[in-house]
C-alpha cells in the first residue's frame, strides 16, 4: 500500500527526515515511536501533505500513485487520512457542515452520489455511536472550544466518517485521559479492516496496550533505528529510548 | 457643493414641503436646513471622517424621487428580502415612500406601528416629545440633511411592558427606473419600560444604478426594556449610503445592535448609544464583506454615563479586491461611569492584495474602577486551517470558502432571531460562491 524510500524532508533550512525506510501493507498496523524531535510527527505531516515541510529527497509510493506529488485534497480523496496532534478550530463553520463537505468532497472524487442532508444524518447515527457521542457535536463549530479529548475524538469521528485506507494518528494519545483513551482506540480497532492500514505515531507505550501493533518502529534523529514486533514497544517502555544508543538522546 | 441638497429642498414639490405639518416640525426642519447649510459635508479634515471621502455625493445629483406606482420589479424583488416566514410586521418603503399596499401590519398588544407621514397627521403630540430628540445634528450634517429632507419613515412604538411576538420589519428599497434619487428615511424606536421589541432595517436598491440614501434612526430605550436593531444593508453596488442610528437607554435597558453591511460603492453606517442611567448592557456588533472597489466605512460610540454597565461590540470584515474598509469604535466612560465593564473587538480578513482596511477602536476612559479592553487584528486566511480542510478532502477553492465564511459567520451567531440569521448566512454564503475561488 505504501513505500517510503529514503525520505527526506526540511523545515525551513533544517533537515529533519535523514532517509526514512518504511513499508507498509493492508491489514497492517505500525507504531512509530521516538522520543521528542526525533522526526515521528513530521513523517506523519509531510505524508499527508502539510505545506510548512520541503521534501528534498526520496519517494512515497502509495496504491502505486507518487504520494508526495499529490496535493492534500489529492491524498484525502485517495483515502489517506492524517488525525491532527493538533487539530485546527474553525469557528463559524459548524462540525456537521464540515463532515458533509468532506465526505461528499471524497465521494464525488471517487465517482459517488452526494449524500443529502438527510442521508447524511442516517449515516451519522452510526459513525456518532463508534465515538459514544451524540447529534448535538455537529451542530458545534468545527474544534471550537473543545476539550483536548474532545479534539481527539473529533478525528476519529472524522476517521470513522471518511473510511481511510491508510489512517495516520499523529500522537492521538497525548493528552487524553483513560476514558477517552479507550474510546479513541476503540473507534480505531473497530474501524480495522484487511483492505486498510494504520500508522500510529506515538511517544508512549501506553497506546498500545489498547491497538495492537504489527510492527514497532523507533524513530531517532530522523532516521528509523530499529524495527520490530510489538514486544520492541513494551522494551522501550521499560528501558527507555537510550539503550538504543547515544544518537537517541 | 451644498447647495443641490437645499435646492431640491426649497422646491415647491418637495415632499416635506407639500404635507401638512405642525409648527414645531416645520422649526425643527428650518433649523436642520440652516445647520446644514453652515456646516455642509465634511471632509476628510474631520477627524470622524478621515478615511472616508464624502465628496462623490456632493458632487452627485441626486433628485427628489415621484410618487409612482410600485414597479413590476420592486414587486417581484421582495421575497429576495423577507425572511421566510409569515406574521411579521412589515413597511415596505419605495423611493422613501411607504407603500401600504405592499405592507403588513398586524395587530399586537401595546405595539403601534405607522408610516412617519401617517403618525405626523394622526399623533402629532407623540412626535413632538421625540422626534429629532436622540440624535443632534449640530455637529452630524447627514443628521441635519434628513432632518431637514425627512418625508417618510416609520414611527413603532411599544406600549410599556408590551412584548410583541413578532418583530418589525421596515424595507426600504429605492426603485431607480427614474434616474438618481436622495432619499432620507427617518425611523424612531420608542420601547416603553420593560418592554422588548426587535426592529429589522433592510435597504435595497431594485436595479443596479446610482442612487443616495441618507437615513437616520432615533431609538428610546425604556427602563428595564431590550431593543434588538437589525440593519441589513444591500444596496447597489453604485449607491450611495449614509445612515446614523442612535439610541438612548434608560437604566437597566438592553439595547442589541446588529449592522450587516455588503452593499454600496460609498457606504457609512454610524451607530451610537448612550448609557444613561445605571445597570444597563449595550452589545453592538457588525459585519462588513467588500469587493471590488466599494468603501464601507463603520463608526460607533458607545458612552458609559452611568455606573454598573456593561457593553460588548464584535465587528468582523472581509474584504477583497481593491476594496476598502473603515472601523472606528468609540467607546468613552465618563467619570461617573464606575463599574464600567466593556469589551470591543474588530476583526478583519484580508482576501487580496489589494484590500485595505483602517481600523481605530478608541477608548476613552475618565473614571477609575472600570475593566475594559480593546484590540483590532488584520489578517489573512490561516494556512494550517487551508491544509486542515484539505487533509479532510475539501478543495482549495472551497476550503478558502469555507474558511472565509466560518470566519463571517461566527458573528452572525449574534443574531438571535433565527430566520434573519438565516438570511445573512445565506447572503454571505451566496456572496464568498461569487468572490472566493
Amino acid at each position: 500500500m505504501l513505500e517510503i524510500r529514503g525520505l527526506r524532508a526540511n523545515v525551513g533550512e533544517k533537515e529533519i527526515l535523514r532517509g526514512i525506510d518504511l513499508t507498509v501493507n493492508a491489514g497492517e498496523v505500525h507504531a512509530v515511536m521516538g522520543p521528542n524531535g526525533s522526526g515521528k510527527s513530521t513523517l506523519a505531516q509531510v505524508l499527508a501533505g502539510h505545506p510548512g515541510y520541503q521534501v528534498t529527497g526520496g519517494s512515497a509510493v502509495y496504491e502505486g500513485q507518487d504520494l508526495l506529488g499529490m496535493e492534500p485534497e489529492a491524498r484525502a480523496r485517495a483515502g489517506v487520512f492524517l488525525a491532527f496532534q493538533y487539530p485546527v478550530e474553525i469557528a463559524g463553520v459548524t462540525n456537521g457542515y464540515f463532515l458533509r463537505s468532506a465526505y461528499n468532497e471524497i465521494r464525488k472524487a471517487n465517482g459517488g452520489e452526494e449524500l443529502d442532508p438527510l442521508d447524511f444524518a442516517d449515516l451519522m447515527d452510526e459513525k456518532l455511536k463508534l465515538v459514544e457521542w451524540d447529534h448535538g457535536v455537529l451542530t458545534r463549530f468545527v474544534n471550537s472550544g473543545f476539550s483536548g479529548g474532545e479534539k481527539k475524538r473529533n478525528e476519529i469521528l472524522q476517521m470513522a466518517v471518511l473510511e481511510p485506507k491508510l489512517a495516520i494518528l499523529d500522537e492521538t494519545d497525548s493528552g487524553l485521559d483513560i476514558d477517552a483513551l479507550r474510546i479513541v482506540a476503540e473507534g480505531v480497532n473497530r474501524l480495522r479492516r484487511p483492505d486498510n492500514a494504520t500508522i500510529l505515531v506515538t511517544h508512549y507505550q501506553r497506546l498500545l496496550n489498547y491497538i495492537v501493533p504489527d510492527y514497532v518502529h523507533v524513530l531517532s534523529q530522523g532516521r528509523i533505528i530499529k524495527s520490530g514486533g510489538k514486544d520492541l514497544a513494551l522494551e522501550l517502555e521499560a528501558r527507555g529510548y537510550e539503550w538504543l544508543g547515544g544518537e537517541a538522546a | 457643493m451644498t447647495s443641490t441638497f437645499l435646492q431640491a429642498l426649497e422646491a415647491p414639490s418637495h415632499p416635506a414641503r407639500t404635507a401638512t405639518e405642525p409648527g414645531w416640525l416645520t422649526t425643527l426642519r428650518a433649523n436642520a436646513a440652516a445647520r446644514f447649510h453652515e456646516i455642509g459635508l465634511p471632509t476628510t479634515r474631520n477627524e470622524d471622517w478621515k478615511f472616508t471621502s464624502v465628496a462623490a455625493i456632493g458632487q452627485g445629483t441626486f433628485a427628489v424621487p415621484a410618487e409612482t406606482l410600485p414597479s413590476a420589479g420592486v414587486v417581484a424583488a421582495l421575497p429576495a428580502y423577507r425572511f421566510g416566514v409569515s406574521g411579521w410586521c412589515e413597511l415596505v418603503f419605495i423611493n422613501g415612500r411607504y407603500v401600504p399596499e405592499l405592507s403588513d401590519v398586524p395587530a399586537s398588544q401595546g405595539l403601534t406601528v405607522h408610516s412617519l407621514r401617517d403618525a405626523i397627521q394622526e399623533s402629532p403630540s407623540v412626535l413632538e416629545t421625540r422626534l429629532g430628540k436622540v440624535t443632534d445634528f449640530d455637529m452630524q450634517a447627514f443628521t441635519a440633511l434628513n432632518t431637514a429632507c425627512m418625508s417618510d419613515g416609520a414611527v413603532v412604538h411599544v406600549a410599556p411592558g408590551a412584548v410583541p411576538q413578532f418583530p418589525v420589519h421596515l424595507l426600504y428599497l429605492t426603485d431607480m427606473e427614474q434616474g438618481p434619487v436622495a432619499t432620507h428615511p427617518r425611523t424612531l424606536i420608542v420601547a416603553g419600560e420593560s418592554s422588548d421589541i426587535t426592529v429589522i432595517e433592510s435597504y435595497g436598491s431594485v436595479s443596479g444604478s446610482i442612487h443616495f440614501t441618507n437615513a437616520v434612526t432615533e431609538v428610546l430605550v425604556g427602563d428595564n426594556a431590550r431593543v434588538e436593531h437589525i440593519k441589513i444593508q444591500r444596496e447597489s453596488e453604485r449607491a450611495f449610503h449614509v445612515g446614523t442610528i442612535e439610541a438612548v437607554q434608560g437604566a437597566d435597558s438592553r439595547f442589541r445592535s446588529f449592522s450587516f453591511a455588503i452593499g454600496g460603492v460609498l457606504a457609512r453606517t454610524n451607530i451610537y448609544s448612550i448609557m444613561n442611567a445605571p445597570g444597563s448592557d449595550c452589545t453592538m456588533n457588525g459585519l462588513y464583506l467588500l469587493h471590488g472597489t466599494q468603501h464601507i466605512d463603520h463608526q460607533t460610540r458607545i458612552e458609559h454615563a452611568q455606573p454598573n454597565c456593561t457593553s460588548r461590540e464584535i465587528y468582523k470584515g472581509v474584504l477583497d479586491g481593491s476594496s476598502h474598509g473603515v472601523f472606528n469604535g468609540k467607546v468613552f466612560v465618563r467619570p461617573e461611569a464606575q463599574k464600567t465593564d466593556g469589551k470591543q473587538t474588530n476583526k478583519n480578513l484580508l482576501l487580496s492584495d489589494g484590500a485595505k482596511v483602517d481600523t481605530k477602536p478608541q477608548l476613552e476612559i475618565f473614571a477609575d474602577d472600570v475593566k475594559c479592553t480593546h484590540g483590532a487584528t488584520v489578517g489573512r486566511l490561516d494556512e494550517i486551517g487551508l491544509f486542515y480542510l484539505q487533509s479532510r478532502g475539501i478543495g482549495s477553492a472551497v476550503a478558502r470558502r469555507l474558511l472565509t465564511y466560518g470566519f463571517a459567520a461566527e458573528v452572525l451567531a449574534e443574531v438571535t432571531q433565527e430566520p434573519i440569521r438565516q438570511q445573512l448566512e445565506r447572503l454571505v454564503f451566496e456572496m464568498l460562491e461569487t468572490s472566493v475561488r
